[in-house]
């Protein structure tokens, strides 16, 4: 059977580029970055030449505005928590965000109320982005921080950040986006886009799982995240994960490279995919279909529940993601689909399938030929498409 | 979250899906909103469940649990039928995750709405023998 992964952006598999960087920093070159042997000063090379390489692919100023994480919740937290702690005794007790982040940031916005922050969750409507003058028109002068991720990682709607960086510039308020599923898709710049604090890692783009960084402009004021050592300057310590901090560059590095062709054939990928699909009765593509991630096709099929496509897709050699929560331990459905106001028992039957530069043309035509087949057998057995299709003939 | 052989063999060869044409009870319980909904069609001869079929839209778990159930009561005469606890219909998967019991209990509940209104039908008060059924399980549901 066709074996096809349309999960890229749960997780990605290992560039062999980007391991065969790592390699030595995995076998010969273990010594710790901070020892002054020479194995030890290899590595730490290694992990500086990274730093400058990455700032640069980030349109970064200076390489000491890049802080290496464990990835894009550590990230999320620290830009947030840090930011927010740092700037309370000035008053500042705002926060600005959108009602579709990840849970990283939606997670932490709830821990923070918790401590007497004041969060604004704004709306991303029925297209899924948020509107620059609805940030312009929530920021006061309490507000600390603004945070809009860079692109959704359900429903892949790329946000307008760019605008959003220039309001908050204006404004003097602090900037963040999560760029996770974005890095690698759309052209970051934090110095043109305004952006003061950018989280992102590197196993969304065939990077090393474990490995991230957060992006600090020189001059922004951020709570330390872990005390112990001289690391990141002193503000996250613990021995660097020097082959991961190689992959995340190696993998930025890539991605970079390959940008404008690989974008382009996904597009074309994913609009066949989504056009083909359209084609079930009652189905719905989620999110603007333009201002979307190049990799991402979400849609809901009424009537069928979203785990079961799941697990059908699964047993006919396609891994995907259901937009519904049961996955996830809990059975409310999607935040996100909620949030573009689709109603429950339509969010329930959402799927997710993201693509990769090993995608092809085959398995894209695959998938359009079993979804359709999948949708109709669970639609056969459905009580709620049986009542939809009642309803149709009563003319409702 | 990992599903055991047996619930994916009855989500992947679900027994008994359909409809039975005059049925002499028609259950259904759960709701859209919560993502589950089932559907259950019982024919009775002499106080005895001769055929079930079911209509489940729900997770691989509502599938899966709405045909085992459906397995567990076919040939079982009423008052036994109405013994199934959702535990059984659990074991007899070899268990579910914790998230997916509710799934076992809206099985339960489907069978018991389709024997009272088997007798609803012959104007017997089911009440008396079948028990109220809940809208929907306290806790699961957020509506």
């Amino acid at each position: 059977m066709r074996q096809i992964y349309a999960d890229n952006s749960a997780t990605t598999k290992l560039s062999p580029v980007v391991l065969e960087k790592m390699m030595p920093y995995l076998t010969e070159v273990y010594g710790n970055p901070s020892s002054l042997y020479r194995i030890g000063g290899r590595a730490k090379e290694a992990v500086e030449a990274a730093r400058e390489n990455i700032a640069r692919n980030l349109g970064a100023k200076r390489p000491s505005e890049i802080y290496f994480t464990s990835g894009g919740s550590e990230s999320d937290n620290w830009a947030l928590k840090g930011a927010a702690h740092a700037l309370r005794s000035k008053g500042k007790n705002h926060i600005i965000t959108s009602k579709f982040e990840h849970h990283a940031i939606l997670h932490t916005c709830e821990a923070l109320e918790k401590e007497g922050f004041e969060v604004t969750y704004l709306d991303v409507y029925e297209n899924g982005i948020v509107h620059p003058e609805d940030v312009e028109s929530a920021i006061k002068d309490t507000t600390a921080i603004v945070s809009i991720m860079y692109a959704n990682n359900e429903i892949g709607t790329i946000q307008p950040i760019p605008e959003i960086g220039e309001i908050c510039r204006r404004h003097k308020v602090l900037f963040h986006t999560d760029a996770v599923q974005a890095a690698g898709y759309v052209k970051i710049n934090v110095e043109e886009q305004n952006i003061d604090l950018l989280s992102m890692t590197a196993h969304k783009i065939h990077g090393p799982k474990g490995c991230g960084l957060l992006y600090v402009r020189q001059g922004v004021k951020l709570e330390n995240l872990i005390e112990g050592g001289a690391q990141e300057r002193g503000r996250r310590a613990g021995t660097e994960n020097v082959a991961g901090i190689v992959g995340l560059d190696a993998a930025l590095q890539l991605a970079v490279d390959t940008m404008d062709e690989r974008c382009a054939k996904l597009s074309v990928l994913r609009d066949r995919l989504i056009d083909e699909l359209l084609k079930i009765e009652r189905s719905r593509i989620n999110g603007d279909r333009v201002k979307r991630l190049p990799n991402n096709v979400n849609m809901c099929f009424e009537g069928i529940e979203g785990e079961s496509l799941l697990l059908k897709l699964d047993l006919n050699g396609v891994s995907a993601s259901s937009g519904s929560a049961c996955t996830s331990g809990s059975l409310d459905p999607s935040h996100v689909l909620l949030s573009i106001g689709l109603p429950h028992e339509i969010a329930h039957g959402s799927t997710r399938m993201t693509f990769s530069e090993d995608t092809t043309e085959e398995d894209i035509d695959y998938i359009a030929k079993i979804v359709p087949e999948i949708v109709s057998y669970l639609r056969g057995m459905s009580p709620l498409w049986e009542k939809i299709k009642l309803e149709e003939r009563l003319g409702k | 979250m990992v599903y055991s052989e047996k619930v994916m063999d009855h989500f992947a060869n679900p027994r008994n899906v359909g409809e039975i044409e005059n049925a002499d009870g028609i259950g259904e319980v759960g709701n859209s909103k919560c993502g589950d909904i089932m559907k259950m069609y019982i024919k009775v001869d002499d106080d005895t469940i001769s055929d079930v079929k079911f209509k489940t839209f729900g997770c691989g778990a509502a599938i899966a649990t709405s045909s085992m159930a459906t397995e567990l009561i076919k040939g079982k005469k009423i008052d036994d039928a109405l013994k199934l606890t959702n535990k059984a219909v659990m074991e007899a998967l070899d268990g579910l995750p914790p998230v997916k019991v509710h799934c076992s209990v809206l099985a339960e509940q489907a069978i018991k709405a389709a024997v009272s209104d088997y007798y609803q039908k012959k104007g017997i008060d089911p009440e008396p023998i079948v028990g109220i059924i809940p809208e929907c399980e306290e806790g699961h549901c957020h509506i």
